[in-house]
């Protein structure tokens, strides 16, 4: 059993490193149920945006245009017009478009191998999580200069438009391996499709930075903001490494995907893995997820999907292994998913150490300003 | 799921029926390759292994190329093909094949437009269709039988059994193909040679004994003025491969509406009466004239007149006697096409004074919406019913014409009723999905306010009617006042009880006891059926509709849940899964086999055949109905029991599918002299001005399409804000080439431009919109989706405005997939100066000037 | 309650005391968030259903409580669908409970600029009075050769491809007594 001092000593892995049971070191143990959580396979998903709004009809999560002073309106991202996950966004489909030159063969995703051997290239649409994300080095093909992050430092998105920049619609064509200019039908479309969702980390930064326990772990592991508790502080909002819980407006809490906590506790599923039509999300027992994802990662592999790979399926990650896990048949950066998130309270044991030095030095010092003043 | 390859063309399944699509990601996993033919890349395309892109309108070129590539390489499924189809037929020497002169058949009168299918016939055989122009077979027949024919219709033709004969079918059809090489193919369709082989060995690779390909279409298909050719060219090269009938195969039409698969069985459509009963016309003086006309002899289509007269004593029960024909004389007559666009025409013309709109909105959803709300504007009166104020209720307040003042508030005198509906929740009752399988749906809540279920307002309407009419002697009003229209009623607002509908619906013997399937249906009067292909559905007196025995606990084939016309059937023409003899096929693909011990058909499904009559039936000379059908004849509502490679009869446009340009098409038919569809049905009027074809004025192509997000003309997802904020305003895609061709900025403005009118779009720039090379030049296609209109949360002009109308001459349907237009950057003009912008386009284009007048 | 019952409840009491010392879990949990439920739950009533939007027919389970639809989802036990929804289907709740829906009878006369109330019954009476007299209006006995008709084009209607078969069944059974031929649907557009 942790105590709040193993904690803060760093001693125990309740901050950062695997944990294999976060619930029970959030003080539910006993008859715990299994930790649960999703799995998101790409592959399959269609980009129709069922979870979205499932998730909103369920959770009575208010649109974008009604919270937002902005009418609706189109954001130019491909057929992505939520932008990102947020505070009325618990599940968001990113349309990635991507272009390669054409190989000959078909490029299309899924169960089927891209033959493209050329250099990659990257026009048209961008990832629709916009913001800059950092990315270390990329693995893999060797991609076009303006899309790979040389250094590991920020992907300029500007720079994925076509060559006249901005304005995204009257680029000469991409730019092909050796800078020729490829001809609009000779290059090959690839149209990536991912639903995003809170991670439900395994070291939630968001829950560890909660000053007033509004974010909690729940007894399936799962990380749920409570409304009647949350003062709107925004402390979890840069916690969260992959940029997903926020403050919304009209009402100043904090929020995010629950994972639909209340009907998990009926033995139903989350909204979102319930209405998927293709099943792209899956949820269930992580463990057993996680035996699914392997083999559908095998099975992609044995057809030749070389680009298939899983993300935050990794016990060992910056944030301990995500309770929601994907299958992506890209780069996470394509995605606008972050490559090697870290959770925030990584280093917190040190600088609570640092923290209580500097104030048990202050403290010394008080007393000793006030013993003088006494004399 | 039990597919080795599907194809999808002219369908956006992943997109416009996701839930259905689970099935395509099923099949795959398991194996199936998945083509999706489509002018765009699409989020289908997006996760199948295929997207050949091409041409909008080149489908017949495609699939034509497809069945030349099977018979060149002698890749049909032989022994299917001798046992289940038309092949082997002799075709009458009288008949010209498009291919051989200019692109018309034989039989084409270029001052009316029309064909006379005369010479198409089949050599000593007259045979009934049992779709489409049913009656047009008398043509056949100008001066009484022709020497060894027998005038019912079941005289065997000449055949030749070893497919060489010169005019026989499988022949003529080779012939007629026979230049659609794949390098026609390529030019025409705008795709690359090793991109059509790749299909074409797909396809033929995955048919025959153990594999099945199935087709998948839609709207892509139905939307053009050859739409019926389309289907037809799909069912001529299913039918050559084998793929009818069985596990996996097929040609699956995925329609758009909860029930509109229903709306066509029990059809508020004005050419058919319910069960595909042709409406009478005008020539059928007698019932014994209508069934003679329309009826074949031979096939279950023998039994027309029990279906008809089944009918008539549901509508008119005891008043309807064998002396008075069953009231057949009370039956309305028409004399051609009564679609809603000739409505319309009539109505702009004041010739149609009111006006029902029952969950629809034809001021956003129908092509040219300005004739459509012209017609509004001049009608006497109009109901509206709908759950939201859709824009065809409001177009006298906001309408595009007013804001051009074309039209104004003050001088339109339609009076508008808007009458708020129940929605699915709040009545009980059914509807057939798009596999004719009827689910019932049970009311949860009551109708909120004046809300009212279609079934209470029709109900109601005709009782009050008859009410006012009640005591007239008038010999017009006596099929209301003798209309069986007594359905008990519960409730404060007396509702009418939707079952005893159904159970009229199922027919009952003569002492009401509800019928178990259509067989048990009578001539003589003695049952009744509202609609014959649905008998069962309340056999027993139960709601069979009703019932929901869970999948988990079923089949694949789940016989359990729901109920499908006719009998519970869920694969039409399942005899073809086997062979001659009654056999599987293989092993992998069986479903309905004859089995000798028991003496009978058994399988998987319910078989589409007599359950006893052995494979080895031969039909005595001279049988009638469904005895004249031998044990081989698996198509049995055909009169000849065979899949017709070659319709003989029931076409407009000619009996074996042709390559015609859209009407508005950037490029000439490289296929044949004849540019476009010969037999199309046209109105020329100022407000329906077309695009000349290869104008240099309209040098773009542009389809319509839905969005997975939206729902048709937006009623029931543009006042939603879940739905307004996934896809939240009108916006036209393109590919960068044609961005940089007119300077369009990607989310900037964009201006469409037609000879109907001009309508703005946010700009989407895309690489999944790509340019095609036909011939020696380039065409631009522009993406638009139709849903906006101006009301609602999320609005935008109606992509429908811009297209005219020009129909397929066989079911009267528009050709909205595929028109052209010009595309410039920024906003359009707005009040009267955007008439001017558009009337300058038609002079410039040579078309005749325009307006509402 | 108790001062001990109270102090149970305090957070920082059971931080301290309990197993969740961080107060990352248990210890936090608001008595709202203890006692939460789905709202499904509290149904009085799963009433069977088809989705209205396209013609897949997925299965649908409404929640109904007090007279009101509080949710609307998929039905596992469908065949079809197997308790999914797309992102229309998923909006059904949205759909049936929508703020925008109008449920009283709107009239706008001829010329009017405005919409007016009107009584339901008053309505249905006006409608019937006008269908018998373009009904009379647009009768054709027989057309120019003589052949008999039977007719009017003095109506019509058009129906969008959500109505029941039971509905269409007596628009169309309603209209050929009427003798007006010009009914139509969704179906051919």
């Amino acid at each position: 059993m942790t105590n709040v001092f193993d904690a803060f000593s760093g001693a125990s892995t309740s901050l950062y490193g695997e944990l294999p049971n976060p619930a029970e070191d959030a003080g539910f143990d006993g008859e715990r149920p299994k930790r649960v959580g999703f799995f998101t396979d790409t592959s399959v998903c269609i980009g129709c945006k069922a979870c979205e709004v499932a998730c909103k009809e369920w959770n009575l999560v208010p649109d974008d245009g009604s919270d937002a002073s902005d009418l609706y309106r189109l954001t130019g991202m491909s057929y992505d017009n939520t932008g990102d996950l947020g505070a009325s966004t618990w599940r968001h489909v990113a349309f990635i478009e991507d272009v390669r030159p054409h190989s000959g063969a078909s490029a299309a995703t899924g169960d089927r191998a891209s033959t493209a051997t050329g250099v990659e290239v990257t026009t048209g649409h961008l990832p629709s999580a916009l913001p800059a994300v950092s990315g270390g080095p990329v693995p893999g093909a060797p991609r076009d200069a303006a899309t790979a992050p040389p250094d590991g430092g920020t992907v300029d998105l500007l720079a994925l438009l076509p060559d006249d920049g901005a304005s995204g619609a009257t680029g000469n064509g991409a730019q092909g391996a050796h800078g020729q200019q490829t001809p609009d039908d000779e290059r090959d479309v690839r149209w990536l499709m991912s639903s995003d969702v809170c991670k439900h980390c395994t070291h939630a930064g968001c829950l560890d930075n909660c000053p007033t326990g509004a974010l909690f772990r729940t007894e399936f592991g799962t990380v749920v903001v409570q409304d009647d508790i949350c003062n709107g502080c925004g402390y979890c909002v840069p916690s969260c490494p992959y940029g997903v819980i926020d403050v919304r407006e009209s009402d100043g809490g904090a929020h995010k995907c629950t994972l639909c906590y209340d009907r998990l506790g009926s033995g139903l599923e989350p909204a979102c893995a319930k209405a998927c039509p293709t099943n792209s999300i899956q949820f269930g027992d992580l463990d057993e997820l996680q035996a699914t994802a392997d083999a559908r990662l095998a099975e992609l592999h044995g057809r030749g999907v070389e680009e298939a790979r899983l993300y935050g399926r990794d016990p060992d990650d910056g944030v301990g292994g995500d309770g929601a896990f994907f299958l992506l048949l890209d780069e996470p950066e394509v995605y606008g998913l972050p490559p090697d998130p870290i959770v925030t309270t990584r280093d917190l044991p040190e600088m609570w150490r640092n923290a209580a030095l500097t104030a048990l030095g202050l403290g010394v010092a008080a007393v000793a300003s006030f013993w003088r003043a006494r004399k | 799921m039990h597919s080795d390859c599907i194809v999808i063309e002219g369908s956006n399944m992943a997109e416009a029926h996701p839930v259905g699509f689970q099935w395509v990601m099923e099949a795959k996993r398991r194996g199936a390759t998945v083509i999706h033919v489509d002018p765009r890349f699409t989020r289908t395309t997006a996760v199948a292994d295929e997207h050949v892109p091409f041409r909008g309108g080149a489908d017949i070129a495609f699939l034509g190329g497809l069945i030349s590539y099977v018979l060149e390489n002698e890749l049909d499924f032989r022994d299917y093909v001798t046992a289940f189809t038309n092949a082997a037929d002799i075709v009458d020497d009288d008949f010209t094949d498009s291919g051989d002169v200019d692109g018309l058949f034989s039989g084409y009168d270029p001052d009316t437009g029309h064909y006379d299918p005369a010479s198409w016939a089949l050599d000593g055989a007259y045979r009934a269709p049992a779709a489409g122009k049913r009656d047009a077979w008398e043509s056949q027949m100008p001066d009484g039988p022709r020497p060894g024919a027998d005038p019912m219709g079941h005289h065997e033709p000449r055949r030749d059994e070893t497919l060489t004969h010169p005019r026989c079918v499988f022949q003529v059809l080779r012939r007629h193909y026979a230049r659609y090489t794949p390098e026609a193919v390529a030019r025409v369709c705008g795709m690359s040679v090793e991109q059509f082989l790749q299909v074409a060995r797909s396809v033929t690779e995955n048919s025959g004994r153990d594999r099945t390909t199935a087709w998948v279409y839609s709207v892509g298909w139905t939307h053009h003025t050859v739409g019926v050719q389309y289907i037809r060219a799909a069912a001529i090269l299913q039918t050559l491969l084998g793929n009818m009938g069985r596990p996996g195969g097929g040609i699956l039409a995925l329609r758009g509406h909860a029930s509109i698969q229903g709306s066509t069985d029990i059809p508020t459509l004005f050419d058919l009466l319910p069960g595909y009963l042709p409406m009478p016309s005008a020539h059928h003086e007698t019932l014994a004239d209508y069934i003679d006309a329309d009826a074949a002899k031979t096939g279950f289509w023998g039994d027309m007149d029990a279906y008809t007269v089944s009918l008539l004593k549901a509508w008119w029960g005891d008043a309807a006697t064998p002396e008075n024909d069953f009231a057949f004389d009370w039956m309305p007559r028409i004399t051609g096409d009564h679609g809603s666009y000739v409505t319309v025409k009539n109505q702009i013309d004041r010739k149609s004074f009111g006006y029902f709109l029952v969950g629809e909105n034809p001021a956003v959803g129908h092509a040219n919406g300005k004739m459509q709300r012209l017609g509004l504007a001049n009608l006497e009166w109009l109901v509206v019913r709908d759950m939201q104020m859709i824009e065809s209720a409001s177009f006298w307040q906001n309408g595009p014409e007013i804001e051009t003042g074309e039209l104004r508030t003050e001088e339109i005198g339609t009076e508008v009723f808007f009458l708020p509906c129940a929605n699915h929740t709040e009545k009980s009752g059914s509807f057939t999905q798009t596999q004719r399988l009827v689910q019932w749906r049970h009311e949860a809540v009551h109708p909120p306010g004046d809300s009212r279920s279609e079934l209470h307002f029709y109900f109601h309407l005709g009782k009050r009617i008859r009410e006012k009419l009640a005591g007239s002697t008038d010999e017009r009003d006596r099929p209301l006042l003798e209309l069986t229209w007594d359905y008990p009623t519960s409730g404060i607002h007396e509702e009418p009880d939707v079952v005893s509908v159904l159970a009229e619906i199922n027919g009952a013997d003569a002492d009401g006891r509800p019928l178990s399937t259509y067989t048990e249906l009578r001539a003589d009067g003695s049952t009744t059926a509202g609609c014959w292909i649905y008998t069962g559905i309340f056999a027993d007196g139960v709601n069979q509709a009703d019932r929901r025995k869970p999948g988990s606990e079923q089949d694949l084939v789940a016989h359990e849940w729901g109920w499908a016309w006719p009998a519970n059937r869920r694969v039409l023409y399942n005899r073809a899964s086997a062979d001659a003899e009654g056999r599987p096929w293989s092993e992998r693909k069986k479903l309905v086999w004859w089995d000798e011990e028991q003496g009978r058909w058994v399988g998987h499904d319910v078989p589409d055949f007599e359950a006893t009559k052995p494979p080895d039936y031969k039909p005595d000379p001279g049988a009638t109905g469904p005895d004249a059908l031998a044990g081989t004849d698996a198509f049995n509502m055909q009169s000849d029991g065979k899949a017709w490679l070659y319709a003989p009869s029931g076409l407009a446009d000619g009996p074996l599918p042709t390559h015609y340009e859209p009407v508005e098409s950037p490029v000439a038919n490289l296929l044949h002299d004849q540019q476009d569809n010969p037999a199309r049905e046209e109105m020329n009027r100022a407000w329906n001005r077309l695009n000349p074809s290869q104008s240099e004025v309209f040098p773009y192509v542009f389809l319509t399409y839905r969005l997975t997000e939206h729902h048709t003309a937006g009623g029931m997802s543009r006042t939603l804000g879940y739905l307004s904020e996934l896809q939240p305003e009108f916006f036209c895609e393109v590919s960068p080439a044609l961005a940089r061709e007119r300077g369009l900025e990607h989310m900037g403005w964009a201006t469409l431009i037609s000879a109907r009118t001009a309508i703005e779009a946010r700009v989407m720039v895309t690489e999944r919109m790509k340019p095609l090379r036909i011939g020696d030049r380039t065409v631009h296609q522009i993406g638009l989706p139709y849903h906006w209109g101006s009301n609602g949360l999320s609005v935008g002009d109606p992509a429908n405005d811009l297209l005219g109308v020009v129909m397929d001459p066989n079911v009267h349907i528009q050709e909205s997939k595929v028109a052209t237009c010009d595309i410039q950057p920024g906003r359009r003009p707005r009040g009267p100066a955007l008439l001017e912008y558009v009337a300058d386009y038609r002079r410039r284009a040579g078309v005749e000037p325009g307006g509402i007048q | 309650m108790g001062v001990r019952t109270w102090l149970g409840e305090w957070p920082m009491f059971r931080q301290a005391t309990g197993p969740d010392p961080l107060g990352r879990g248990a210890a936090v949990q608001s008595p709202r968030t203890k006692a939460l439920e789905p709202r499904t739950d509290a149904a009085d009533e799963v009433v069977k259903s088809v989705c209205p939007f396209c013609a897949v027919g997925c299965g649908q389970d409404i929640y109904v409580r007090d007279g009101r639809i509080t949710q609307i989802e998929g039905d596992p036990d469908s065949p079809i669908s197997r308790g999914r929804l797309c992102p229309k289907g998923s909006a059904s709740t949205s759909l049936v409970t929508s703020p925008s829906r109008v449920t009283t009878v709107r009239y706008r006369r001829p010329y009017g600029t405005e919409w007016e109330d009107l009584d339901l019954d008053t309505a249905v009476d006006m409608i019937a009075d006008r269908v018998i007299d373009a009904r009379r209006r647009g009768w054709e006995d027989t057309d120019s050769q003589g052949r008999v008709l039977r007719r009017t084009l003095g109506l019509s209607s058009l129906g969008g491809a959500t109505l029941d078969n039971e509905e269409n069944y007596l628009i169309k059974k309603l209209f050929m007594a009427l003798g007006a031929i010009q009914v139509e649907n969704q179906a051919r557009i």
